[in-house]
């Protein structure tokens, strides 16, 4: 079983307890009023606390807040402001998790964010399908109009330039970022694309202050994280844990081979390994944990997500449109006992090939997968050569949405 | 400041015009997508780079200031 809540010795910080999902008036007994401040002082805030992103990049906050403030003053365009819960990654559930339960926090650092960088106009991103928060807005009378605006199902559409595209009216397609979408982004003017999780931390902090968000995690990377754990056999969950975390506290390696951290452009760890690890901004992406029990083929399971990434490509650039069903084609072969050939050498040179070669992060991330996995499960890519495969479960571990 | 080539993925159909126009700093891959070697552009070639730019028929190709 994976810890619950407690046992991590944290109360929660983003999610409303007990499951439910907290009202406005829930909302503001919990946590109480909103403080802004001036702009300026905001800013310090925010970089005394040391808050990065949670979207997959940890990038710290501040210093994006105030590209957007700075490309504003410099175009003289107000900028525009955008929640990201799109959430697109397929074994991630924190986002939506967080705003079934606790939306009005999302909302109040969306206002913060807006106040931070001087927008006039914010935007909530959701996947399609997501009906219950414009009620939210409605019973709230925020300084910032909020318009809700409803993504297209797909691994992409979270991205920041694509997003960014879609809420200027456009198709959900990522775009070459020159300028930054900070700079340039929704028609034209400067952006700030935040992920919602951010957001609520971000009203946290303008609550109760820098020493307060410190008083989690570790110096380097203060603050907590919210996380999907995956564990065969059990309903995905999200648990909230300070980075510093040992990630046996946060999912159980007894029994496993290998866990996958950071989601689908993450990396495969040997669980041997990650018994080691520590819950760290710079290697948990989006906050995916997975574990694959010793009985399942991780060839098989990085498999099925290649062919996955492949058809999630946007097709808009060369180097993924060319190599990313390459990759995949070949990692199946790898995946099925037998000869491989030269399957393992057009892999490297194919990923090789796609690397740093795209408008947006998509080849990267998924070269990162094929490398941890190739490294991590060698043993067993060196018995499917030799014809065998060590896994007896043939059960499908990791979700992968059914192909249209 | 450095001039360097910049390619808009999203623009490059593979048409392969720069590997002629610069040999010396684009090949191409075994798709027709041009590989760069991503340092700055020397002082006498940038002439034909701003020539490769303009030339480009997807405009993918970008001289940029970093």
């Amino acid at each position: 079983m994976t810890m619950t809540q407690s046992e991590l010795h944290m109360p929660p910080r983003l999610l409303a307890p007990g499951g439910t999902a907290a009202d406005l008036a829930t909302h503001g007994q919990r946590y109480g009023p909103l403080s802004y401040g001036d702009p300026a002082a905001l800013l310090r805030t925010v970089a005394a606390s040391g808050l990065t992103g949670r979207g997959g990049a940890a990038f710290p906050v501040h210093r994006k807040l105030t590209a957007v403030a700075e490309a504003a003053h410099r175009t003289g365009r107000a900028p525009v402001v955008v929640a990201n819960g799109a959430e697109g990654e397929p074994a991630s559930r924190k986002d939506k998790t967080l705003l079934a339960l606790s939306p009005h926090l999302v909302l109040d650092g969306l206002q913060v964010a807006a106040h931070a960088v001087g927008a006039g106009e914010a935007h909530l991103a959701v996947e399609e399908g997501v009906s219950y928060l414009e009620s939210a807005i409605a019973h709230r009378g925020d300084p910032v109009p909020v318009r809700v605006v409803r993504l297209p199902k797909r691994f992409l559409s979270g991205q920041a330039s694509a997003l960014a595209q879609f809420v200027g009216g456009a198709a959900a397609l990522p775009s070459y970022q020159n300028p930054p979408v900070r700079e340039r982004g929704v028609r034209r003017a400067p952006t700030l694309v935040q992920n919602v999780e951010t957001l609520a931390h971000l009203a946290m902090i303008a609550r109760y202050g820098p020493d307060w968000f410190r008083s989690a995690g570790t110096p380097g990377q203060p603050g907590s994280a919210l996380c999907t754990v995956h564990v065969s056999g059990h309903q995905p969950r999200v648990i909230e844990a300070p980075f510093g975390t040992p990630l046996h506290r946060i999912v159980p390696l007894n029994g496993m081979s290998a866990v996958l951290l950071g989601g689908y452009h993450g990396t495969w760890v040997p669980a041997a390994d990650a018994a080691q690890l520590r819950l760290d901004a710079t290697t948990m992406g989006a906050g995916v944990l997975a574990t694959l029990p010793t009985d399942r083929c991780g060839l098989t399971e990085t498999a099925r997500v290649l062919r996955y990434l492949a058809l999630q490509s946007a097709g808009q650039c060369g180097p993924c449109l060319n190599g990313l069903p390459r990759i995949a084609a070949a990692f199946q072969t790898l995946a099925t006992p037998g000869p491989q050939g030269a399957t393992r050498t057009d892999v490297f040179r194919w990923a090789g090939l796609v690397e740093g070669r795209g408008a947006c992060h998509h080849p990267d991330g998924t070269v990162r997968l094929v490398h941890s996995a190739l490294t991590t499960f060698a043993t067993e890519l060196d018995a499917h050569a030799r014809g065998f495969c060590t896994a007896t479960s043939p059960t499908p571990l990791l979700p992968v949405p059914q192909e249209t | 400041m450095d001039q360097r080539i910049d390619i808009d993925w999203t623009s490059c159909q593979a048409h392969g015009l720069c590997a002629e126009l610069l040999p010396e700093h684009v090949t191409l891959d075994e798709w027709g997508y041009p590989l760069v070697d991503g340092g700055p552009v020397p002082a006498r070639t940038l002439k034909r780079a701003r020539r490769a730019a303009a030339d480009c028929p997807a405009l993918a190709l970008k001289l940029t200031a970093r």
